[in-house]
């Protein structure tokens, strides 16, 4: 064991593993954490929150995991690159082991032009490789990056996103590779709608024995409707959402689409889970947590297996 | 080069709301060959600011001077006999921030104002069209990218790119901007080094970069 997260120990036993996904408010109201959380509860085995996503201030990442650990929830802590440097990012890496978070999900972060300060200056001292590598050397050697040894060794187990459909796409295994090269224990991609093209990126990762040195958990994100997945569609850059599911979600009444969109999303958690070298889902039900019960339980993944 | 854009008319306008009579100063070096503070670029600004004041019922006396280079003390003491024979209200530069600087540390109760946007150090892609192409980290290592700088052109001066953003060769941030990392990658390949791109690159040190603090170099074979 790297850290003794309950997610961790459900991939050591074999499971096939559920993460959820939950975005802080956009204030300091901490009722709207419990609010969304209690739908995840039981449902998944970790929960990432998000840091600063789409660079919109909200919530501190690190205190809603503090207030998810309260709940009994676990959670895997996101941090970008683009806020901190160096000395931040390990100063926060510190006190989250200090405050029981076990799950570190390392990312570079949406650039600020997409966000709600675009003047801001922006950081990225280091990078997410960089990251997944800051948090190895604080586990396996006890020492900041610049060699000091930490008064108490901090344990994580560390997290990282991919995104097979990003260009070019050949490079794309060989920046997995990477990021197990510099540490990384689990991987979350990108929501998956191209199924046919994440095969191909798949058999790459079996072919070059990738899925076997870490876990890797397909994202999935459930179209509400046929306004989101088009705008998935043209605007989210190296999203891959292909015209047969608009197709699908057109063919239904309106007000069925979001039904519609849940049934895939079942039926892609099926497919997946039949895939060599996925370990897990990852189920992104963006502002629509109440939702993913009914997505967990129709891919007859309920109840959670119980670990120890 | 230096390359620098003039500031727009108004903002120099409001500049000058309060003189009457004024020294432009252009600059021989990058800002000539980028067209935004040389001799040409000195006449047209100062015809513009006369034209705008002349509007407004107040007149305003500019005399033009363009400098082999601003960057340089040489140059700047050029300046010394028409500003004590003139007695200006202000000495507007048209160099690269640089030129301001020499221009008010030499003449110390002189008003001075920059009439342009020094924006980056780059090239031109094409005539009218400038790119960013370093940001003076000043430990150049972009042998290890294909020759090209992911520091300066990545949106995320990201080591370990391309980022999950990238999409048909174009950055997130605009389908105007290139992925250097798009361009990085088919040049590795090219050169046959992709196995090169397989490495993780590890921290950066940015004590050579603007981080670790006004950067001076001292050349003691040169000193004098």
């Amino acid at each position: 064991m790297k850290a003794g997260s309950h997610l961790e120990k459900m991939f050591a036993a074999g499971h096939f593993a559920v993460t959820g996904e939950l975005g802080p408010p956009r204030g300091a109201d901490a009722g709207h954490i419990h609010e969304k959380a209690k739908y995840l509860k039981g449902i998944v085995e970790s929960v990432n929150v998000t840091d600063n996503q789409t660079a919109v201030v909200r919530m501190a990442s690190m205190a809603v995991c503090r207030l998810l650990l309260d709940m009994g929830i676990e959670p895997n802590l996101q941090m970008v690159c683009r806020d901190r440097n160096r000395l931040a990012i390990q100063a926060d890496l510190l006190g989250a082991s200090a405050l029981g978070i076990k799950n570190v999900l390392c990312l570079s972060g949406d650039h600020q032009k997409f966000g709600d300060h675009p003047q801001a200056k922006n950081v990225f001292d280091i990078d997410s490789m960089q990251l997944i590598a800051t948090c190895k050397k604080l586990r396996d050697e006890g020492k900041l990056i610049n060699d000091h040894e930490c008064e108490g060794v901090p344990q994580y187990f560390i997290g990282a996103a991919v995104n097979p459909f990003a260009d070019p796409f050949d490079f794309r295994v060989t920046r997995l590779a990477k990021k197990i090269k510099a540490g990384v224990d689990f991987l979350q991609t990108q929501c998956i709608y191209n199924m046919e093209k994440f095969r191909t990126y798949i058999q790459q990762a079996n072919d070059l024995g990738l899925t076997e040195k870490c876990y890797i958990m397909a994202g999935i994100t459930p179209l509400k409707s046929v306004g989101m997945a088009r705008y998935m569609q043209k605007f989210v850059p190296g999203l891959d959402v292909p015209e047969d599911y608009i197709e699908r979600l057109k063919g239904v009444d309106k007000k069925k689409q979001g039904d519609e969109g849940i049934k895939i999303a079942i039926e892609q958690i099926q497919e997946v889970k039949e895939m060599k070298g996925i370990a897990g889902v990852h189920v992104m039900a963006i502002e629509w947590e109440e939702r993913v019960e009914e997505i967990v339980s129709g891919a007859g993944l309920l109840p959670r297996p119980e670990v120890s | 080069m230096v390359v620098a854009e003039s500031k727009p008319i108004e903002e120099i306008l409001a500049m000058v709301a309060d003189f009457d009579k004024i020294l432009l100063t252009g600059c021989k070096g990058c800002v000539t060959v980028c067209n935004a503070g040389g001799q040409k670029e000195v006449g047209i600004l100062a015809s513009a600011l006369k034209i705008a004041r002349k509007k407004e019922g107040r007149e305003i006396e500019i005399e033009e001077i363009t400098l082999e280079r601003q960057c340089d003390p040489e140059y700047i003491d050029q300046l010394e006999e028409p500003i004590a024979k003139n007695n200006y209200d202000a000495v507007l530069s048209m160099a690269c921030s640089v030129g301001p600087q020499y221009i008010a540390k030499r003449y110390e109760d002189t008003l001075v104002y920059p009439c342009l946007n020094t924006t980056f150090i780059g090239g031109a892609l094409e005539h009218g069209v400038w790119a960013e192409f370093c940001q003076a980290c000043g430990s150049c290592g972009i042998h290890n990218f294909g020759a090209l700088c992911p520091i300066a052109r990545c949106a995320k001066s990201l080591l370990n790119g391309p980022c999950g953003g990238s999409a048909g060769g174009k950055c997130e941030i605009s389908p105007e901007t290139d992925c250097v990392w798009h361009l990085i990658y088919e040049r590795m390949s090219r050169l046959g080094q992709l196995d090169k791109m397989a490495n993780v690159v590890m921290f950066k040190d940015w004590t050579t970069s603007r981080d670790g603090g006004p950067r001076k170099i001292v050349r003691e074979d040169l000193k004098q």
